[in-house]
């Protein structure tokens, strides 16, 4: 059991992180140190967080994603997560991140609340 | 029917992958749901992590203890270390509280356990270890039909 990180950098600093597999302690760490550089690297501003192929997550993975939207928060930067499973859903809502962080059912959706969002 | 297994592994985290699959294939044989069975991978991932982060201190010493009971349609579970032990049981239950934020630790470990089992009690001495017991009775669904 392993984690698949893909990411795709976009225009107008708008990074794409895809997560398939299981999202745990062992595995947060190398989520933690891949999206933090390409953030670093890339000087994102936007981050969206495609969740759909991911088929585990505890509270580890809670963890590395406030982290993210705290990162990405501290330049001015937004975050969106997208597409979650029924179950991940359930770990939102009990550590109340639903409350901050911005929840989209796609990756479309996502892109294009973004899209807004940058003119306002 | 009733029925036992027991596994004891390092404290290592590529050890907790292992861990939940584990058990979640043992307890395949009471026809859970597809969300008990999350439930109880779930819960099972958070106190093994436990274990390993705050227990042994990431130091990948020492061992972690899973045993599973399987008792008609109920799950006992204890997952045991024998590490440094929790000071305050009752301060480490609280949602979002965390001794390791430096790490990006949520702090919902035990919320989580709490929320996806019937049953939770937290047993721990210091430096002598921890005991977490979880009971979850599974849905009847085979019952219904026999």
């Amino acid at each position: 059991m392993s984690l698949d990180v893909q990411m795709d950098v976009k225009e107008n600093q708008i990074l794409i992180v895809r997560l398939a597999g299981e999202l745990d302690h062992h595995t947060s760490d190398q989520v933690r140190e891949e999206v933090s550089q390409a953030i670093e690297a890339h000087q994102i501003r936007y981050l969206i967080l495609n969740l759909k192929q991911l088929d585990f997550m505890d509270s580890s993975g809670l963890g590395v994603i406030l982290g993210r939207y705290k990162q990405i928060k501290q330049t001015g930067g937004e975050m969106i997560v997208c597409s979650i499973t029924p179950t991940i859903e359930r770990l939102f809502d009990l550590s109340g991140l639903f409350k901050i962080i911005r929840i989209e059912q796609s990756e479309e959706m996502a892109l294009q609340r973004l899209g807004v969002a940058k003119y306002e | 029917m009733n029925n036992e297994m027991h596994l004891k592994f390092r404290a290592l985290s590529q050890n907790e992958s292992f861990a939940r699959v584990t058990v979640s294939a043992f307890i395949a044989q009471l026809d859970p749901t597809m969300d008990e069975l999350t439930e109880i991978k779930t819960a099972v991932s958070e106190a093994v992590t436990n274990a390993i982060i705050h227990g042994y201190e990431n130091t990948g010493e020492g061992y972690v203890y899973i045993s599973v009971w399987l008792k008609g349609q109920v799950v006992e579970l204890e997952i045991r270390d024998e590490g440094v032990g929790i000071p305050d049981i009752e301060e480490a239950k609280q949602p979002l509280f965390t001794t390791k934020p430096e790490l990006e630790r949520s702090g919902m470990g035990f919320t989580i356990m709490e929320n996806f089992v019937d049953e939770m009690t937290v047993e721990s001495r210091p430096n002598e270890g921890t005991v977490v017991r979880l009971k979850k009775k599974l849905s009847n669904t085979k019952a219904v039909y026999n």
